[in-house]
This record gives C-alpha cells, sequence and structure tokens, in this order.
C-alpha cells in the first residue's frame, strides 16, 4: 500500500519558479540596468543561497553554527584568487610582485574550487568543533570565522591572498552581459545567470534535504539519542552536513565577490553572519522557501526600500520629524522585532512552497502545536 | 578467561559494573539471553534497569564488564584512570588485561539490537511514517551522491514499501501521514517498536513498553510483543513493571535491586521467591 501526495502542488511550485526566472530574464531587458530593483535580485540571490546553506545547518540539522562569514571569505577569495586575468595580476598584487599564482581558471570551476576549499577547512575545523554542542558549537565557530579573517589579511600570505589590498578586477556579474563589438550591451544576463548559479545550488541542498540522508539529518536536529539508536552515525552525519553547509557557503561567497567586483577580508565580520542567521530565523527555521523569501525582503529593506528614511523628506512645506541618516537601521530593527513577535516561527514556519498550495499543510502546523 | 558462549546464546552480560562518580548504579550484573526468548528485567524505581540497557547499547560505557552480542564482545571494559581507586564494584581486576571495546551506539544498532526509550523519543517534526523510514537508513547502501541525484531511487522505492508495510504490521497505516507527536501514546509507543523493527535488529530492547497504558492497552501489547516476536524471528529483553504483562510473556526474569541482580528464574519461580518479594513484589500491591 502506497499513499502518493498529490502531484498538483509541485507543479503549481515549479511553474511559478520558471515564470519568476522568465519575469527577471524580461524585467531586465526592459528596465535600465541602473535600477535598484537588480542591486536587490543579485544581492538577494548570493544571500538566498548563503542563507540556505546555513539553514541546512541551523535548520535541517540542528548544529548552531556561526562560521557561516568565515567559509564565505574563504570562497570569495579562492574565486578571486585564481580567476583574475594573468595579465592584470601585476597591477592588483602591485606590493606582492604580481602574486604566487600566474593562472587562471574558467568561472565555474573556480566557483566549484571555492566550494571545495571551503568544504576542505570546515572538514579540518570540524573534526575537533563538531564533538562540542549547541551554544560552545556557536562560539567556536564564530572564533573560526574570526581567525580565518585576520589570516586572510595577513602580509605574509600575501603573494596570494594581497594582504590587506583588494583583490580586483576578475569577472563579476556584469561582466554576464552580452555585448556587441562596440562594448554595446544587447542581452542582458547579469541577474539572471546569479539567478541560475543559486537555483542550481539550491535545487541540490534541496534534493539533498529530501534524500535519505536529509531524512537522517532531520532525525539528528529531532532527537540526537534517538538518531543513534537508528544506527545512524552521528559524527558522519554531522560532519557531511558541516562540509556541505560550508562547500555552497563557499559558491555564495565567490558569488558575492562577483556581486561586489572587489574582496575585502575586512566586511566579512560576525555582522555578516549574523545578517544571515537573521535571514534564516525569519524566513523559518528549517524552511527552504522561507530563507530563500526573506533574503529578498531583507536586502530590499535595507538596501531599497527604507533608503527614504536616511533623507530629509518633505511633504508639501511640512518637514517630516525625525528622518536623518541612520534612522533607517532604527525603523528596520522596529520591523524585525515585529516580524519575530507576530512570527514566532519565522515567516514560513518550516512549510515549503509546495506545502501552501496542498491542503495538508494546515493540517500539519495545527498538530505541531 | 574462556570465551567459551553456545550459539543459542543472543546477549551475555558478564560482570557489568557502571558507577558514575562514587554511585555504583549496576553492580557485578551478568545475565544471559538466550535465542527466540522473551526475557524480563525487573526491579523498584532506580534499580539500574534503564542503566543495564543504555550499557548494552553504548550510551554508556561501563565501568567493568563485559557484553557479548552473538558471542561477539560488544563491550569489554575495565576501571581505568581515576575510577581504578573509586571503583567501589566488585570483579575490578578481572579484565585488567583485555583491550577495552565500546562500540557506538550507531555501531551496535547496526549490529541488529534495536531498543525503544522509557520516555518515548520519537521525531517530533516528522510523521509516524517518515518516523519508521529513518529506520531503513542505516542499512543503505546508497552514497550522498546517488542519494541526492536520485540515483537509487529503486532502494528509495524498497524503503518506502517497507516502512509502509512495518506500519501496517503494527496496525498504524491508517495514521501514517499523521505528525508522531499527534498519535495518542499506546500508539506512539507501537509507532517507536515498528521503527526500531525498521532497523532489521535480532534483539530487541524494549524499556517499559507498557508504561502508561491500562489493562486492557497492556493485554494487547503483550500479545502484539509475542506476534512480532515470532513473525520477525526476534529475541525480546525488556524491562516491564507491569507484572501481568511480564508474568504472561516473559519465559525468564532477571531481578534487580539497587544495582544488585538479586533473583533469576521463570515467572511462577520468581513469584514464589522470597528474597523478590521482600524487595519489590511485597512493596506493591500486586
Amino acid at each position: 500500500m502506497n499513499q502518493k501526495k498529490s502531484k498538483t502542488p509541485m507543479i503549481v511550485t515549479l511553474v511559478l519558479i520558471a515564470a519568476i526566472y522568465i519575469a527577471v530574464f524580461v524585467a531586465e531587458q526592459m528596465l535600465p540596468a541602473t535600477s535598484m530593483l537588480f542591486t536587490v535580485l543579485k544581492k538577494g540571490a548570493v544571500y538566498a543561497l548563503v542563507a540556505v546553506s546555513m539553514n541546512l545547518l541551523n535548520g535541517f540539522t540542528g548544529i548552531f553554527s556561526l562560521g557561516q562569514a568565515g567559509f564565505m571569505l574563504i570562497g570569495a577569495y579562492v574565486y578571486g584568487i585564481f580567476t583574475i586575468p594573468v595579465a592584470d595580476r601585476a597591477q592588483v598584487y602591485q606590493y606582492f610582485d604580481g602574486g604566487a599564482i600566474q593562472f587562471t581558471l574558467p568561472i565555474v570551476i573556480a566557483m566549484i574550487l571555492s566550494g571545495l576549499i571551503a568544504a576542505f577547512f570546515a572538514f579540518l575545523i570540524g573534526l575537533p568543533v563538531l564533538r562540542l554542542k549547541s551554544d560552545y558549537l556557536a562560539i567556536a565557530t564564530l572564533g573560526f570565522a574570526e581567525i580565518i579573517r585576520a589570516v586572510f589579511q595577513w602580509n605574509g600570505l600575501g603573494r596570494i591572498t594581497n594582504g590587506s589590498n583588494m583583490l580586483r578586477l576578475f569577472p563579476g556579474f556584469n561582466d554576464f552581459n552580452i555585448r556587441n563589438t562596440d562594448g554595446q550591451v544587447t542581452l542582458y544576463l547579469s541577474t539572471l545567470i546569479p539567478f541560475i548559479m543559486a537555483g542550481i545550488c539550491i535545487l541540490l541542498i534541496v534534493l539533498l534535504i529530501n534524500s535519505t540522508y536529509g531524512r537522517a539529518l532531520k532525525a539528528i536536529r529531532d532527537d540526537e539519542v534517538a538518531a543513534e539508536a537508528m544506527g545512524i552515525n552521528l559524527a558522519h552525519h554531522k560532519r557531511l552536513a558541516f562540509c556541505i553547509s560550508s562547500f555552497f557557503a563557499g559558491v555564495g561567497g565567490a558569488m558575492l565577490a562577483m556581486y561586489q567586483n572587489s574582496i575585502q577580508a575586512k566586511p566579512f565580520t560576525s555582522a555578516m553572519t549574523y545578517e544571515i542567521l537573521l535571514i534564516v530565523v525569519i524566513g523559518g527555521i528549517g524552511s527552504i522557501t522561507g530563507s530563500v523569501f526573506s533574503s529578498f525582503l531583507f536586502v530590499a529593506c535595507s538596501e531599497w526600500w527604507l533608503r527614504f528614511l536616511d533623507e530629509k523628506q518633505m511633504i508639501g512645506n511640512f518637514e517630516v520629524p525625525l528622518l536623518r541618516n541612520g534612522f533607517r537601521l532604527v525603523v528596520f530593527s522596529l520591523i524585525i522585532m515585529i516580524v519575530v513577535l507576530f512570527f514566532r516561527r519565522g515567516i514560513m514556519g518550516d512549510k515549503e512552497l509546495p506545502d501552501l498550495f496542498s491542503r495538508r499543510a494546515g493540517k500539519k502546523e495545527r498538530a505541531v502545536k | 578467561m574462556s570465551e567459551t558462549v553456545s550459539k543459542n546464546e543472543v546477549l551475555k552480560l558478564e560482570n557489568i559494573t557502571m558507577q558514575f562518580g562514587g554511585v555504583v548504579a549496576i553492580n557485578n550484573l551478568s545475565l544471559v539471553v538466550n535465542r527466540g526468548e522473551i526475557i524480563a528485567l525487573i526491579g523498584p524505581n532506580g534499580a539500574g534497569k534503564t542503566t543495564a540497557f543504555n550499557c548494552i547499547t553504548g550510551v554508556y560505557e561501563p565501568t567493568n564488564g563485559i557484553v557479548y552480542f552473538h558471542g561477539e564482545p560488544i563491550v569489554v571494559n575495565h576501571p581505568q584512570g581515576k575510577m581504578v581507586k573509586q571503583y567501589g564494584g566488585i570483579n575490578g581486576d578481572k579484565y585488567k588485561d583485555r583491550k577495552p571495546v565500546v562500540y557506538t551506539p550507531d555501531k551496535i544498532t547496526r549490529m541488529g539490537i534495536a531498543r525503544t526509550f522509557q520516555n518515548i523519543r520519537l521525531f517530533k517534526s516528522q510523521t509516524a511514517f517518515e518516523n519508521v523510514l529513518i529506520g531503513t537508513h542505516l542499512r543503505r547502501t546508497s552514497n550522498m551522491f546517488t542519494a541526492t541525484f536520485r540515483l537509487n531511487a529503486k532502494e528509495e522505492k524498497a524503503m518506502r514499501e517497507k516502512a509502509w508495510n512495518l506500519l501496517e504490521e503494527v496496525g498504524l497505516a491508517d495514521v501514517g501521514n499523521e505528525l508522531a507527536t499527534s498519535l495518542p501514546y499506546g500508539k506512539q509507543r507501537r509507532l517507536e517498536i515498528a521503527r526500531a523493527l525498521a532497523t532489521d535488529p535480532t534483539l530487541l530492547l524494549l524499556d517499559e513498553p507498557a508504561a502508561g497504558m491500562n489493562p486492557q492497552e497492556t493485554d494487547e501489547l503483550g500479545e502484539f510483543i509475542v506476534e512480532i516476536k515470532n513473525k520477525f524471528d526476534l529475541t525480546v529483553f525488556m524491562i516491564e513493571h507491569h507484572m501481568n504483562l511480564v508474568m504472561d510473556i516473559s519465559d525468564r526474569i532477571y531481578v534487580l535491586d539497587f544495582g544488585k541482580q538479586i533473583a533469576e528464574g521463570t515467572p511462577e519461580e520468581i513469584q514464589k521467591n522470597p528474597v523478590v518479594i521482600a524487595a519489590y513484589l511485597g512493596v506493591e500491591e500486586e
């Protein structure tokens, strides 16, 4: 006897996602490339991937790690180091004799390498750190991220990392636009390509979560003792989740580098990890859809929709009080508090997009309470 | 020391002592569970019954003693470090020359010992079906990549079928898609057993399977345990407080009190045993 779930919600979801991709593509051709919309979409796509990778760890495996910024930094640097064109290296590494590495990898290979090296670091760090539980693990991973940041700024590694100087001139999102011989853009792809990159990575994570391994990870989250009694090797599965999450954080870091067009270790602080944690919590711990959705919401609020609060605004002759530089952050924090108060389990709880279109979802939600 | 273990012995505990600091939770427990038997471990609260289970399944590392499973030592330990001085049990020197072996719980489950828990430990966020499905994970042949890219579709299908069959076996097929924690207590206990069976055990450890059940449910559970024992060719080792259930279905009973084994025998023998009556049955109204 098999109880088959209805396929309709899945189809609706796929159609919706396809529609979003088409809309992004069309909008990019129609609207001016300088529109804030595209900044938000690009950064949102990057953050979506990183948030989902963090959710894999914090939401699906129950490992409370705060090392995300560290792994992103590794990914961003690996991408930058291996994709700067050889001709430009002398200029970028001007204080370090043109750097030690004198070859360039294709973009996709460099991105995968970013992930692999981040995952490798995760493996090494996981050996001691994954023995810890909850808060202790969070502190240890946070410490790791800070150490990595310091190491990458160290001048002793300057011939590879360019010390505390910027890495730049590597291919960014804007280089995906197709130009004719005059340098005129004929086809805008600078937003669609990051969407596709993030989409593929998130799809892989979704497939993993819905496989037997994903079920094992969720079992570990729900009850470690019972999971172990079910024959699930805790150390192995936790390490697996940690490395995979870091892999995608590394790829996300590479995408962030592409978005920013330059990399410096300095901004990869714990504040960046907290931003991502915030996205995960607001979206719903244990919901991929929630993470993706709240990434775009977060980026839009912080970069775009609330910008007007930082400037003096006049309504007729009346100057709106309180508005000045920094007020945006006050409002932003208030919004976050309100969201957390009214959506205790995040915007999506632990539901996914297909659940919204199926009738069973409501029942499951009620049963949780 | 001889290691003669007959083929019939599924589980054998030899001089197991578990000491937490200065507290001796189990003192020198030795017992044998033979193939196809239903053995009960009884004793007043705090006698060390669950601790014994935790020593067998690798959750605790006993201070001293050996556990054999199908003749293979899965736990071997002797007092080490500061426990050498603190050791309050007996036979502390017996295994001094043996190399300590302590398998992790997942490895012991893989070898064929499955268990349920005293306070139900189901995976709360998942449905009854998914709970059982997780039990099939350890016999997988797929790795992470084949599972992610759905190259293991055949195995996945077999896993799902097995999980549904087990749910049907324990009479929970109709609530398979309900959240595990939304089920009534008795069904949660059955679900835990189904989940344990999904790991293909040869020995099933049940920790107070009838706790919180009314007499009728308890009777049904007794029949159910015998039924699955025969169907899956299991050996059952259980901790239980319901004396009717214990006397009805168990072949032999071990009685623990304050960590020490005070009696062993068939239900009739135990019922007549004055030591047991004094320590345990005399206190209860049964």
